[in-house]
C-alpha cells in the first residue's frame, strides 16, 4: 500500500517524487548518451534486448513521477506542459531526444571528424569520412558549370549589379514610389536582362562570346530561377484576372491556358521547348536554348500563379468591389488599389510555395543539356578520376538548395508581416 | 416643385426565377430624404443597390441625374461618382489608413490633386467627428467609428444623392446614436438621402417621405407624418406595431 502512494505524485510528496524522477530520467537519458558517443553501456549486465528497452522504460517512469498539476516549481510547470503531458507525449519525448543522441555521432563524424578536405586529388582523402576535398576542387564548376575561369569576374559583376538594382525601391522617395510597381515589372526585368546578356553572354565591348551551354552551376539556377520568378509573378495575376473575367472569350482562354499547362508535366514542356519548338520555326530564326526554358518554366509556373492569387481575389467579400464601385472605380482602379492589394497580401503564402517549387524544379533543365547546380554535380559524379563522392556532392547540393529556399521562405514571412493590417 | 433626380419607372428585377422587385415606381425629388423601410428580404436593399447599379433590373427604367441606366450605359463610373453609398458592414478598405480610404477615389476618380483631397478628407472626418483617427487602419476603430468614416468616405467624392443600406444594422445599440447624429447633421446639411433603416427615430426625424416595401413591392408611400400617423394599409400597420 505504502508502495502505491508513493507512485501517485502529487504536492504533498513533491520532493520525493521529484527527486526520484529527475533522477530515473537522467539515468535514462546518460544512459543512451554514453552508449552512442563513447560506447559506454552502462546496464550492460542486462540482457541485450532488455538493456536496448531499459532507458526508455526507465525514463517513461521518471517523466511519470515528475507530472503534477500546479506543482509550484516554475520550470517544472513548464516542462510538463510542454513536453510531458501525457504518456504519449512523454514517449515522443524520450524517442526524439534518443533519436537525436543516435544520429549525432556518427553524422558528426562523417561530416567533420573522419572528413578530409586538403589536397586536390583524390588520394588526398585518406579518412573513412566524407570528402570534401571533391567539393573543393569541383567548388568553381558547381558556381559556374563550363564557363571559362579567367571569365567569372564576369558573372560576378552581372550579379552583384542586377542585385544592386534590385534594392532600388528600398531608396525610392515618396514621389517615385508611385513607379516602383512598374519599375518591377518591366523596366527592372528588361535591364537585369540586358546585362546578364551583354555581361554573361558577351560578343560585345570587346568580351569574348560565350555560349549558354557553356553556362551552369548555381549560377545558372539563379538565372534560369530569377527570369522565371518575375515573369511568372505578372502572367498569374493577368490570368488569375482573366478567369474571373466578365468577357466570356477572356474567360474561357485563360480556362484553357491554366488548365492545359497545369496538365502537362515540366519535363514534357521542357523537352518540347527544345526539341520540338526550333522545327514550327523559320529556318533562319534561332532563339536560344536558355532562352526557350526560360520562357517554356514561366509559361508553365504562371498557370500555377494565377490558380494561387484566384484564392487570394475569391478570398475577398463582395463587400468590397461593391465599396469600390459605389465610389466610382472602374474595373482598373477597383484591381489595383483595392482588390489586389489585399488579395496579394493574402497570397504571400501560397506564392512563396509556388516559387519554393520553382526554383527547385530548375534542375529539370538538365534534361535539355542545362547544366544548372544539380546537373553539374551529375556530371561530376561520373568523371572517372573522381567516381564514388556522389554522396557529398548532393548533401553540398541540399544544404545549397535550403540556404536558397530558407531565405526566401523567411524573405516571404517577413513581408507577410510588413504588410499585416488588422482587418 | 422642384425637379426629380431619380426616376424609376415600372422597375422589375428577377434573381433567377425568383422576382425580387415589382413594378417599382418612385421619384426623388432633389433635397429630398427618404426612408425605405421593411421586413427583411422585401428587397429594401436590393432597390437601392439597383439605382447605382450594383445590381442590374431587368425591365423598366432607372434615371438618375438625367441618365438612364441600362447595360448600355457606358459612363456608369461617372453616375456611381455622383452616388454615395455606405453599407450594412461598412466595407471600409482594410489595407488603407482612415484619411487614405477618404482620399482614394477622390485622387484616382475625381484626379483631384492628393494634397486638396487630404484637406477635404480631414474636413469631412472632422464633421463626423472622427479627424483624430485619420491615421488609423479601420481595423483599429470601433465599429460606430468605421461606419462614420464610411459615411466621410462617400461624402469625400461629393456625391449628390447618398444612399445607405441599413448603416445601423451591424452596430451595438450605443454605437447607432454616433451613427444616427452623423446622418441627421448630413440630411440638415441639405443632401438628398435615401435611407434604408429600421430606426423609425430616424425616420420621424428626417425624412420627408416614407415608403414601406413587401415582398419586392412599394406597398406604402406617405409623407411622414401620415405614414406613422394614419397607415393605409393593413400590412403596414402590422409591421409598425411590431417595430414601435
Amino acid at each position: 500500500m505504502s508502495k502505491f502512494t508513493f507512485l501517485k505524485s502529487d504536492r504533498s510528496n513533491i520532493q520525493l517524487v521529484l527527486i526520484t524522477g529527475t533522477f530515473l530520467i537522467t539515468i535514462s537519458i546518460l544512459d543512451v548518451f554514453l552508449n552512442s558517443f563513447f560506447k559506454l553501456n552502462l546496464i550492460s549486465f542486462l540482457p541485450s534486448k532488455v538493456s536496448f528497452l531499459t532507458p526508455f522504460i526507465i525514463g517513461m517512469i521518471g517523466l511519470n513521477l515528475i507530472r503534477i498539476e500546479y506543482s509550484g516549481n516554475k520550470f517544472l510547470d513548464v516542462l510538463n506542459k510542454n513536453i510531458n503531458t501525457s504518456n504519449f507525449n512523454a514517449a515522443l519525448t524520450l524517442l526524439i531526444i534518443f533519436i537525436i543522441f543516435k544520429a549525432i555521432p556518427p553524422s558528426l563524424s562523417w561530416m567533420i571528424l573522419d572528413a578530409n578536405i586538403s589536397g586536390d586529388t583524390k588520394e588526398a582523402c585518406t579518412g573513412t569520412g566524407a570528402c570534401w576535398t571533391y567539393i573543393k576542387v569541383w567548388f568553381r564548376r558547381f558556381m559556374y558549370g563550363m564557363y571559362p575561369n579567367e571569365q567569372h569576374w564576369r558573372i560576378n559583376t552581372a550579379f552583384l549589379l542586377v542585385i544592386g538594382l534590385g534594392t532600388f525601391g528600398l531608396f525610392a522617395t515618396e514621389k517615385m514610389k508611385k513607379f516602383l510597381a512598374l519599375y518591377y515589372v518591366v523596366i527592372y526585368p528588361i535591364i537585369a536582362f540586358l546585362i546578364i546578356y551583354y555581361l554573361i553572354s558577351g560578343g560585345y565591348f570587346g568580351l569574348e562570346w560565350i555560349e549558354t551551354g557553356a553556362w551552369g552551376g548555381l549560377s545558372l539556377t539563379f538565372i534560369v530561377s530569377f527570369f522565371c520568378l518575375i515573369f511568372c509573378f505578372p502572367l498569374g495575376m493577368i490570368l488569375a484576372l482573366g478567369r474571373r473575367s466578365n468577357l466570356p472569350a477572356v474567360r474561357y482562354v485563360s480556362i484553357g491556358y491554366i488548365e492545359f499547362w497545369r496538365g502537362v508535366p515540366l519535363i514534357t514542356v521542357l523537352f518540347m521547348s527544345s526539341v520540338m519548338f526550333p522545327m514550327f520555326l523559320p529556318e533562319d530564326f534561332f532563339m536560344d536554348k536558355l532562352v526557350r526554358v526560360i520562357i517554356a518554366i514561366t509559361l508553365f509556373e504562371g498557370a500555377y500563379c494565377a490558380e494561387v492569387i484566384r484564392g487570394g481575389l475569391q478570398s475577398l467579400p463582395r463587400g468590397q468591389y461593391d465599396a469600390a464601385k459605389s465610389l466610382g472605380m472602374g474595373y482598373w482602379k477597383m484591381h489595383i488599389f483595392v482588390i489586389l492589394p489585399q488579395a496579394l497580401k493574402l497570397v504571400i503564402p501560397g506564392i512563396c510555395n509556388t516559387f519554393l517549387a520553382l526554383v527547385k524544379d530548375t534542375p529539370l533543365i538538365f534534361v535539355v543539356g542545362l547544366a544548372e547546380l544539380a546537373g553539374m554535380l551529375a556530371l561530376a559524379k561520373t568523371n572517372p578520376k573522381w567516381l564514388g563522392f556522389a554522396m557529398e556532392g548532393y548533401i553540398f547540393a541540399a544544404i545549397i538548395f535550403w540556404i536558397i529556399c530558407y531565405a526566401m521562405s523567411k524573405y516571404s514571412y517577413n513581408l507577410e508581416e510588413k504588410y499585416k493590417t488588422d482587418r | 416643385m422642384s425637379e426629380a433626380i431619380i426616376k424609376i419607372q415600372n422597375m422589375n428585377k428577377w434573381f433567377g426565377d425568383f422576382q425580387v422587385l415589382k413594378d417599382i415606381n418612385l421619384e426623388v425629388e432633389k433635397n429630398k430624404k427618404i426612408v425605405v423601410c421593411g421586413p427583411s428580404g422585401s428587397g429594401k436593399s436590393t432597390l437601392i443597390r439597383c439605382i447605382n447599379r450594383l445590381e442590374e433590373h431587368q425591365k423598366g427604367s432607372i434615371v438618375v441625374d438625367g441618365t438612364e441606366l441600362s447595360e448600355n450605359t457606358k459612363n456608369i463610373e461617372q453616375i456611381r461618382a455622383e452616388v454615395g453609398m455606405v453599407f450594412q458592414q461598412f466595407n471600409l478598405f482594410p489595407h488603407l489608413s482612415i484619411l487614405d480610404n477618404c482620399t482614394l477615389a477622390p485622387i484616382w476618380v475625381r484626379k483631384m490633386p492628393k494634397k486638396q483631397a487630404q484637406e477635404l478628407a480631414m474636413q469631412q472626418l472632422e464633421k463626423v467627428q472622427i479627424s483624430d483617427q485619420a491615421q488609423k487602419f479601420p481595423g483599429q476603430l470601433s465599429g460606430g467609428q468605421q461606419q462614420r468614416c464610411a459615411i466621410a468616405r462617400a461624402l469625400c467624392m461629393e456625391p449628390k444623392i447618398m444612399l445607405f443600406d441599413e448603416p445601423t444594422s451591424a452596430l451595438d445599440p450605443e454605437m447607432i446614436k454616433e451613427v444616427l447624429d452623423a446622418m441627421v447633421n448630413l440630411a440638415k446639411g441639405g443632401m438628398t438621402m435615401i435611407v434604408v433603416t429600421h430606426e423609425m427615430g430616424f425616420a420621424k426625424e428626417v425624412a420627408d417621405e416614407v415608403i414601406f416595401m413587401d415582398e419586392g413591392m412599394i406597398v406604402e408611400k406617405a409623407e411622414t407624418k401620415e405614414f406613422f400617423a394614419n397607415p393605409k394599409s393593413d400590412r403596414t400597420k402590422l409591421f409598425l406595431s411590431q417595430i414601435l
